[in-house]
């Protein structure tokens, strides 16, 4: 429980911050005057907040139900390419490179290219993007994972005198594991960016990211912003649960001062 | 009689013919008896570890040939004749405690039952039967080595090759695993090729300390320690046991004619 009451308190400094730097903005706007149309208090965003509680909900199940698909299928197809290309040669010459090249793209102006692919009211484009971010993560996680195992536990399994196939099967996927659920960790809050992101481009106007660019443009600046607070509460949700299941299911890669 | 390891006039050269060309090891002829506790010391580049990888077949010599039990290297190997431990534990973290040290049974074809109740032998053997279960992120460091061990003999090996595996733990736990490691050798009658950088660590274990000296890796004398099997605490304060250790370090220094640096020296634990 100790432990517990560390990591809380770790807690305190950045919530001070948050604190501090909320006030300051609100009594900056009241001290100066700001004009609503220009910068709006944070106790306003709080209200339009709460006014419009269902609706932002709303926009974050489905910007949310974007993000999840795209990670829960983007972390299985990176997975998969990863080991296929760490256990056939010519695969992995194929595919590295190209991931490299397809990773420098920045991925969110694809969906200008997929949305044309499909009708206005569907949600695939942006499933697609949610995939593409969460798959080069994780792809390039779990290669590293497959390549960087410890010289000793290879030699002992040389010793041992397994066989290639045993070496891959016990030693180098389990070792990718780790490094699996620190790309999923680090791709679950990027999904939901993305998610939110790919709606500035068309589409059907349900979630967060088309409600933020509509009530910005529009001088709803306040509903606007509750928006942007519900896309970073549901980003940090993803994180958080990402978090918690790479500390549980690899317990040896716990940082020491958590433990 | 069969040696347990016997190397005859092995060189082993890395980068050979390339302006990085390293004389690793030149000239070494070297027989263990089965049953010998035989320690390799010297400076770092002398080549003890790349000795020690040449009788595990995870190097391969330039020239000169090795027997281990009486075969080549690779089908010692291959038949798991020695088992391996080194200064890392190196036990594989996503596995317990007990299905680390079934992983070379397992890899044997050993069926569950079996490995599971030759697993438990082990750890008993190595004074750990309560923590079959446990992860090895559990563990202290001097419990780590003790299953590297545990699973290093799981398969039963006449051969034990270690690779200064107490080098990372602190002195009293450090002294704790000698005396222990003496223990368990005798109990299952393994030979043990150790190498280590420390001198005392080398004389109260060893029937033989080998001497050797870098640039390029040779061996420079081996010294016959012969206090005798029977070794407790008391031998590391007997009249002999610093008698024999000066003999090995005026034999390090007398390899140091060979162009060693006193910094090279220091490499060398006094302790």
């Amino acid at each position: 429980m100790n432990s517990i009451a560390r990591r809380l308190s770790g807690l305190v400094p950045p919530i001070v911050f948050g604190a501090l730097f909320l006030g300051a903005w609100e009594g900056f706007v009241v001290w100066r005057h700001v004009k609503p149309f220009v910068l709006v208090k944070p106790s306003q965003v709080w209200s339009a907040g709460l006014d419009n509680l269902d609706r932002i909900t709303d926009a974050m199940q489905v910007s949310g139900g974007n993000a999840l698909i795209g990670l829960v299928a983007g972390t299985i197809l990176g997975s998969l390419v990863a080991l296929m290309a760490a256990g056939v040669r010519w695969i992995g010459e194929l595919v590295n490179p190209l991931a490299v090249a397809v990773n420098a793209i920045p991925i969110v102006v694809l969906i200008a290219l997929f949305t044309r692919l499909y009708e206005a009211d569907s949600e695939t484009p942006r499933r697609i993007m949610t995939t593409l971010a969460a798959f080069f993560v994780v792809f390039v996680n779990v290669s590293r994972g497959l390549r960087q195992s410890s010289p000793t536990q290879l030699e002992l399994m040389r010793s041992f005198a397994a066989t290639p196939v045993q070496q891959f099967l016990k030693v180098r996927v389990p070792n990718a594991m780790a490094f699996l659920f620190t790309g999923i960790r680090v791709a679950a809050p990027l999904t939901v960016i993305t998610a939110v992101v790919a709606e500035y481009f068309g589409g059907t106007r349900n979630g967060l990211g088309a409600s933020i660019s509509g009530f910005l443009s529009i001088s709803k600046k306040d509903v606007g912003l509750a928006y942007v607070a519900g896309a970073s509460v549901l980003g940090l949700l993803f994180f958080g649960i990402a978090a918690i299941l790479e500390y549980v299911a690899v317990p040896w890669q716990r940082r020491p001062d958590s433990r | 009689m069969t040696f347990a390891v016997e190397v005859l006039a092995v060189h082993k050269v890395f980068n050979s013919g390339r302006s990085n060309q390293v004389d690793a090891l030149t000239d070494i002829d070297l027989q263990v008896a089965p049953g010998e506790f035989v320690s390799l010391i010297g400076p770092s580049g002398c080549g003890k570890s790349t000795l020690l990888r040449l009788i595990a077949d995870l190097l391969e010599p330039t020239a000169g040939s090795l027997l281990v039990n009486g075969k080549a290297p690779r089908q010692a190997r291959l038949d798991q004749d020695y088992g391996m431990a080194f200064q890392q534990a190196g036990l594989f973290e996503w596995r317990s405690v007990a299905k680390n040290i079934e992983l070379p049974l397992e890899l044997k074809g050993w069926d569950k039952d079996k490995r599971r109740g030759r697993a438990m032998e082990m750890l008993e053997l190595v004074k750990l039967p309560n923590r079959a279960d446990a992860m090895p992120w559990q563990l202290s460091g001097g419990q780590q080595q003790r299953i590297a061990i545990a699973r290093a003999l799981a398969a039963h090996p006449p051969l034990l090759l270690m690779d200064e595996p107490f080098g990372a733990l602190d002195e009293m736990t450090r002294e704790h695993m000698q005396a222990e490691l003496l223990r368990i050798c005798a109990a299952t009658q393994t030979t043990v090729v150790f190498v280590t950088h420390s001198i005392p660590e080398a004389v109260y274990l060893s029937d033989r300390v080998v001497v050797m000296s870098p640039g390029p890796g040779r061996i420079t004398e081996i010294v016959q320690v012969g206090l005798g099997r029977a070794r407790d605490e008391g031998t590391r304060e007997a009249v002999g046991f610093y008698e024999k250790i000066t003999e090995v370090r005026e034999a390090l220094r007398g390899g140091n004619l060979g162009g060693l640096t006193n910094r090279e020296v220091a490499g060398i634990e006094d302790r």
